[in-house]
């Protein structure tokens, strides 16, 4: 309480020091931290977020880690994230190959969410957009080597929508066609029912992170054939051309 | 020969008695637990989440303010249904004194507690000093790292959360937090988690700073400075104004948000000093004084 | 084999110096793995377990035990392809378990009908059934015995069976599954052509102009036929498809047309295509005059419903004993009629009363009918279920061959009506040996004295054993269990109690009735094998040496591979190892031993099976028929009885059809073929029947000849639309349809247990439209209960799913043994064919 001054230029460079001791601390264990997080944010892969999960950064900035979506989720497919996994620790995740999203209409996950990490925006679930399938393994797929599994296509909760059977003549015999399952990407809900499916030891068709999946065209190209479409004719008008000549006997 | 710590009181007002606010606060921490696990494991959905966030009965919402707190620094508008929850929290805890939670419902306390008990049974020596200020600097640092990184960083590590949620939800290599914090209180340093590091803790003490339950020594003059009140005492810095300021002007109610409410002091004195009451009864000398002569009388009692 | 063996070596140097250097050689083990044949699996060919298409394989063996399959590259079928029941052949014999011992149900070490089952000896269980089939041979004479046999087992089996019940125990109560299956499809070919099974073959996919898919969803029951028709779709840009059925399925999805009908109303779409046939002038006339005659069947048929029912009682053509006692008509029973009458009979279907009766908008029907008149077309008309699982079953079966025959197309390349299989041998066993209660092998049936006969003379037997009267069919069986008028069951290689309609109040009564003593045979522990009381484990598949016959008359043959696991035995040792149980005293009358009193003391094997045919063939034979493949092949029912017995089996029953237009190829060329189409004749398959050029026994000059009919000619049937059964009403006011999921086969009790298949598809689902939910308060998912007036089940509703139903009908499948939905069916059969109509009930459906 009382002292002299050179008493309370000690303390003050006691409290500073201490100050700084604490500090330096602190901000080497927040940088660790900082990593950690850092690592936490690049999710894996093959974890994916329930719908409506706002994407990472956002979902990790949102998500309280309470499991109020894992208990509500009727399928129990989701689990929070332990330490130890490559996820941020007590978020939700499922994993399509173990337990697929079974795509409730009602969405209780989302409805559960008291923070909207999961956006209460998202009523239709099937604009839920929770990843994207791609049939990653055109060589062990069965349906490329022609025989008749489709497993992925009928698993498809949107089937004929978010995967649709091409047909294509099979190469090695031409009497069979092949039934070729292909994703559209506008309507795939990334729930992993397909790859639940999979009958493959490994699954052929993996449901991954839409930016690990997805391509992107340049700004600088239209398609030509898609702006006639949407302008319902051609974009130049008043362009005419000429007859081509032709023998007299082919008129 | 040694005195153990509260034999005293053990001797004056039976073990039961001498172990009245412990007991209450072990069976509110397991009953908080057994609430939570009543769902996952018997069914009986009466609490849903963690405590992070949970759902009562379907219809209360409680959230913890502190991660909301960095939820909100790190960038995210959260949806009402948690600002109520933690808003509710927030009330209670400033009601009941913000660290009741580290004493009545924090998982953590009981490793914490033991880390102690066996620290003494060991005797293990001092160690290293953490100034008591860490963990402010832990909770501005645990905030700044959520605006930063623009997530709850601190969740990530949490030793509370990762202990709860693991009894609910499952663990997964989260107990080796558990017992870092374990072997930390118990060789490294003194009470060091709960009270130099944790930024929980931190944040319930700032609200807990004008909380209106409080303990109180409302019968300092019979201390006859034992001084196992301080040993048991988490928090022991807490208990000196109040219980020796008489002379300085100072009233008997323990005002540090650091205290938690625990109580163990009231348990282990054998005077009857503390119990708990309100901030704002700190002037109320004439009642203590008339409760003291009861009081006395009682010891005088017991002693004969 | 591209690499030489020198490459081989070469590479496999490289590959060990580059092992020992830890150098990684890019493209090296993908190189090695081409070039490196697996020696240790031995391969064989084989026959898909599975459906009628009658895929090919090869079965690799290592170690006895069969580790991988393949699609085999060079079988005509399927050339290498499969689809995913196929690819996990491999696994369907290995599930956990399989059944090793027998099992009698027991308390204090004997027999109880209420006790545990507990494992026996095979003597202690032929013993019980000695004793309990006697006993009801003792009490009620042969027809209170019975056989419910399969069109999964193999033809040696289906003969061993036949001979073994008509001949041997002298009763006609055996019948196979196939009731369930294809009955109608035999009723519809015996009375139109005189003779069963198809004309063409799987090379009319390839001919066809057009296919129309009536009640049959190809795309997920026959996978590699179905890639065969969109194939030819694919080379073909004109080839067009129209898919008909009750609901869009897999199938519809492929449809240029789709028409979706109301349950019943397709025998109104088939009499408005004759009715337009004829107003459109494309009759046909010159095919018509030369090979077809017409005529009208009696049309008061009921329901084969229980003969207390108000329909049945109603009925005044149903068979059924009258107030008089006697027969009240036969519903099979047509008469004569002309042309004219025909005209006038169709002419009431016109496209606005059938567009209105079904559903239907009148454009899709004139596109429907402007396909199957067009003069350039060749039309292939496909179906299996949605027909056969009708209660008027036969009927459709007749009206689709009345609009094929009015056009003339039929019996040529890509021109023809064509009736798939569902089950692997349903023609091959079921149908071509006859283990129906009404037949005998090559479509010779017990009710003609003259084929009674002819039977007895093949089969060496005093003349008169075989009983002329007609057996339980299948949902007889059931009923006259229940009645305690059938005491001693022998289910084999079917899981009836899940397959069969209605069973909580017709079939399982009758299973746990102490009267009776019932026995499954199976490879696993079905709902079946549960509900009898001596459960035997059976061989299966690659574990005996086996025939089926598929859906386009080709025999194919597989070796025994592997040995069964325990004491688990294939159902032929069962039935010929039994027969040894009976004295022919015991069995037959002394007036019939009389006849041959040389028999006089012997078994039933005796005279059945070592009566010098089936017998004849030592087992030095095996090596030569089989050497080519496995040296010193060897199969286990041979070694036990001493003899080549399938061989002795099979070349004993082809003497039904050879020279009869059912020439089944010579036993030894089977072995090496990779299946043949009968008849085979002067070392021919035959592709198209009935035609002059393709058919050995139609002459030159003749053009097309009908010869199974007396008169040469098919006959086109007067037969009208007539409303079903059981329609939905304001309580129950959904159709249900029940059928498969391509995922399984029939009740799942081999792919259910391929752990890839079970995930895929692990329960069923009552699929539903998604307003018809809506409409009840139900959501994707929501559990709800499927019930009708007999019974009901829990399941998940699926709006979105597979089958995408039109408002008031539901389908669901019945593989699922935990979701039994033929507790929900209702037993209704077409009265000519006895098959069950599993298409068509009526149902409500509330939530859970």
């Amino acid at each position: 309480m009382v002292g002299n001054g050179k008493t309370r230029a000690a303390t003050r460079r006691q409290f500073l020091l201490d100050a700084a001791r604490n500090a330096g601390g602190v901000t080497l264990v927040g940088v660790g931290l900082a990593f950690h997080a850092g690592q936490a944010r690049a999710l894996p892969p093959e974890a994916i977020r329930p719908p409506g999960a706002r994407a990472e950064p956002g979902f990790l900035a949102a998500c309280l880690r309470c499991g109020m979506c894992v208990r509500d989720c009727p399928y129990q497919i989701l689990n929070l994230a332990k330490l130890g996994q490559t996820i941020a620790t007590g978020t939700p995740y499922f994993v399509a190959r173990t337990g697929p999203c079974e795509m409730c209409v009602d969405i209780p996950c989302v409805k559960a969410c008291p923070s909207g990490a999961l956006d209460p925006d998202l009523t239709d679930i099937n604009r839920a957009r929770m990843g994207l399938a791609v049939l990653a393994d055109h060589e062990t797929c069965l349906n490329f080597l022609g025989l008749r599994c489709e497993v992925c296509y009928r698993a498809c909760p949107l089937s004929d929508k978010a995967i649709t059977l091409e047909q294509q003549q099979n190469p090695r015999s031409s009497a069979y066609a092949t039934f070729i399952p292909t994703v559209h990407s506008d309507q795939c809900t990334g729930c992993g029912k397909c790859e639940h499916a999979c009958v493959l030891e490994t699954a052929a068709i993996r449901v991954l992170p839409r930016h690990l999946t997805k391509g992107e065209l340049g700004e600088h190209y239209r398609l030509g054939w898609e702006e006639q479409k949407r302008a319902g004719k051609p974009l130049i008008e008043g362009v005419t051309g000429l007859p081509d000549r032709m023998p007299e006997a082919t008129r | 020969m040694k005195r153990g710590v509260g034999s005293d009181a053990i001797r004056v007002k039976g073990w039961l008695a001498a172990h009245r606010w412990l007991l209450a606060r072990r069976a509110t921490q397991l009953t908080v637990l057994a609430l939570f696990l009543a769902g996952p494991w018997l069914g009986y959905w009466i609490v849903k989440g963690n405590l992070n966030f949970s759902l009562t009965l379907g219809v209360l919402p409680l959230a913890d303010p502190y991660v909301l707190l960095q939820s909100l620094v790190a960038g995210h508008r959260p949806e009402r249904k948690a600002l109520v929850g933690a808003a509710v929290i927030l009330f209670a805890y400033f009601v009941a004194g913000g660290r009741t939670y580290c004493a009545w419902v924090c998982p953590v306390n009981a490793v914490t507690d033991a880390a102690h008990w066996l620290r003494a049974r060991l005797g293990v020596p001092g160690g290293v000093i953490i100034p008591r200020s860490t963990r402010y600097w832990i909770l501005a640092m645990t905030l700044a790292l959520a605006w930063i990184t623009g997530s709850i960083a601190w969740e990530l590590v949490n030793p509370i959360s990762i202990l709860h949620r693991g009894i609910i939800f499952g663990i997964g290599v989260g107990w080796a937090v558990i017992v870092a914090v374990f072997l930390l209180d118990l060789f490294v340093a003194e009470r060091a988690w709960c009270g130099r590091l944790c930024p929980v803790g931190a944040f319930y003490s700032a609200v807990a700073t004008f909380s209106p339950l409080r303990i109180v020594a409302v019968r300092r003059e019979q201390c006859n400075d034992c001084a196992d009140c301080y040993t048991v005492c988490p928090e022991p810095l807490v208990i000196r104004p109040a219980l020796k300021g008489a002379d300085d002007g100072i009233g008997p109610v323990i005002l540090s948000p650091h205290c938690t409410n625990c109580g163990r002091c009231i348990d282990v004195c054998s005077r009857h000093v503390f119990a708990f009451g309100s901030r704002f009864s700190n002037h109320r000398q004439p009642l203590a004084d008339a409760a003291q002569h009861v009081a006395a009388r009682k010891v005088t009692a017991v002693e004969l | 084999m591209s690499t030489t063996r020198r490459g081989f070596i070469r590479l496999s140097a490289v590959a060990a110096a580059a092992a020992a250097a830890d150098i990684t050689i890019p493209g090296l083990d993908e190189a090695l793995a081409q070039t490196a044949p697996d020696t240790s699996i031995r391969w064989d060919k084989g026959a898909c377990r599975f459906c009628g298409t009658g895929c090919g394989v090869l079965v690799g063996v290592r170690n006895g035990r069969v580790v991988a399959t393949q699609g085999d590259p060079d079988a005509p079928v399927n050339r290498g392809l499969l689809c995913v029941k196929g690819y996990f052949l491999a696994k369907i014999m290995y599930g956990a378990d399989r059944l090793t011992r027998p099992l009698l149900r027991m308390k204090n070490g004997t027999f109880d009908k209420s006790g545990e089952f507990t494992p026996v000896s095979w003597k202690q269980a032929f013993d019980i059934m000695e004793e309990k089939c006697k006993a009801a041979l003792k009490a009620k004479g042969p027809t209170a015995v019975g056989m419910f046999a399969s069109g999964q087992w193999t033809i040696f089996e289906g003969v061993a069976a036949t001979k073994f019940m008509k001949a041997g125990l002298r009763s006609n109560n055996i019948d196979p599954n196939a009731r369930h299956c294809m009955a109608s499809a035999v009723a519809g070919f015996m009375r139109t052509f005189g003779a069963d099974e198809p004309m063409g073959c799987y090379d009319d996919t390839e001919q066809a102009d057009a296919f129309v898919v009536w009640g049959s969803n190809m795309a997920e029951m026959h996978p590699i036929l179905w890639s065969r028709v969109t194939g030819r779709r694919l080379t073909a840009k004109h080839v067009k498809i129209v898919v008909l059925s009750t609901f869009n399925h897999r199938t519809s999805e492929a449809a240029d047309v789709e028409i979706i009908f109301k349950p019943q109303t397709d025998l109104a779409i088939l009499n408005y295509l004759c009715n337009y046939i004829i107003q459109n002038g494309a009759v046909n006339e010159a095919f018509v005059k030369q090979h077809v005659t017409f005529m009208k069947g009696v049309t008061d048929i009921g329901y084969g419903l229980r003969p207390t029912h108000r329909l049945e009682q109603a009925a005044s053509s149903n068979g059924y004993p009258g107030t008089d006692g006697k027969p009240k008509g036969d519903p099979n029973a047509a008469s004569p009629i002309t042309y004219e009458e025909f005209k006038q009979h169709v002419s009431e279907y016109t496209v606005d009363k059938v567009a209105e009766l079904s559903g239907v908008p009148k454009e899709k029907l004139e596109a429907l009918a402007k396909l199957y008149v067009d003069p350039k077309t060749k039309i292939v008309s496909f179906w299996t279920m949605g027909f056969n699982q009708h209660t008027r079953g036969t009927w459709a079966n007749n009206l689709i061959y009345d609009v094929h025959l009015l056009l003339g197309k039929i019996s040529e390349p890509g021109n023809g009506p064509f009736s798939i299989t569902g089950q692997p041998s349903a023609c091959g066993t079921a149908r071509e040996v006859g283990t129906f209660a009404h037949r005998l092998p090559a479509d010779l049936v017990v009710a003609n004295p003259q084929h009674r006969a002819t039977a007895e003379q093949i089969w060496k037997l005093p003349a008169g054993t075989i009983p002329g009267q007609i057996g339980l069919h299948a949902v007889a069986m059931d009923r006259a269990l229940k009645d305690r008028n059938l005491n001693f069951f022998w289910v084999l290689c079917t899981n009836q109690m899940q397959a069969g309609a209605n069973l909580s109040q017709e079939r399982y009564p009758g299973f746990r009735d102490p009267a009776n003593f019932v026995v499954v045979t199976d490879a696993y522990p079905t709902v079946s094998a549960h509900a009898a009381d001596l459960v035997l484990p059976a061989a299966m598949w690659m574990e005996k040496e086996g025939a089926y016959g598929n859906a386009e008359r080709r025999t194919q043959f597989w070796r025994q591979q592997v040995n069964a696991p325990g004491e688990a035995k294939s159902d032929l040792w069962q039935i010929i190892e039994f027969s040894k149980r009976f004295k022919t005293e015991e069995v037959w009358p002394a007036e019939l031993l009389a006849k041959m009193p040389q028999y006089g003391g012997k078994t039933l094997f005796d005279v059945l099976y070592a009566n010098g045919e089936v017998n004849q063939f030592p087992l030095t034979e095996m090596a030569k028929v089989n050497g080519h493949a496995i040296k010193g092949y060897m199969n286990d029912e041979s070694k036990a009885l001493g003899f080549y017995v399938q061989k002795g089996l099979f070349e004993e029953y082809a003497r039904f059809g050879r020279g009869h237009a059912h020439d089944l190829a010579p036993f030894d060329q089977l072995h090496k073929a990779r299946g043949l189409r009968w008849p085979v004749v002067d070392g021919k398959e035959t592709l198209w029947r009935y035609r002059e050029g393709y058919d050995p026994y139609v002459k030159q000059g003749e053009g097309v000849k009908f010869y199974g009919r007396p008169d040469g000619k098919a006959v086109i049937f007067a037969l009208p639309y007539q409303p079903p059964p059981e329609p939905p009403d304001n309580e129950y006011n959904l159709w249900l349809a029940t059928g498969r999921v391509l995922e399984h086969w029939h009740s799942g009790s081999m792919t259910r247990r391929v752990p890839e298949l079970y995930r895929a598809v692990p329960d069923a689902l009552v699929y539903m439209n998604p307003q018809d939910a809506e409409t009840r308060g139900l959501k994707q998912g929501d559990v709800v209960k499927v019930i009708s007036r007999r019974g009901e089940i829990q399941t998940r509703v699926d709006t979105r799913g597979r089958n995408k139903p039109p408002v008031g009908l539901v389908f669901v499948p019945w593989f699922d043994e935990s979701r039994l939905i033929n507790k929900v069916t209702l037993d209704a059969t077409c009265p000519i064919s006895k098959q069950t109509d599993y298409k068509k009930c009526a149902v409500k459906i509330v939530k859970a």
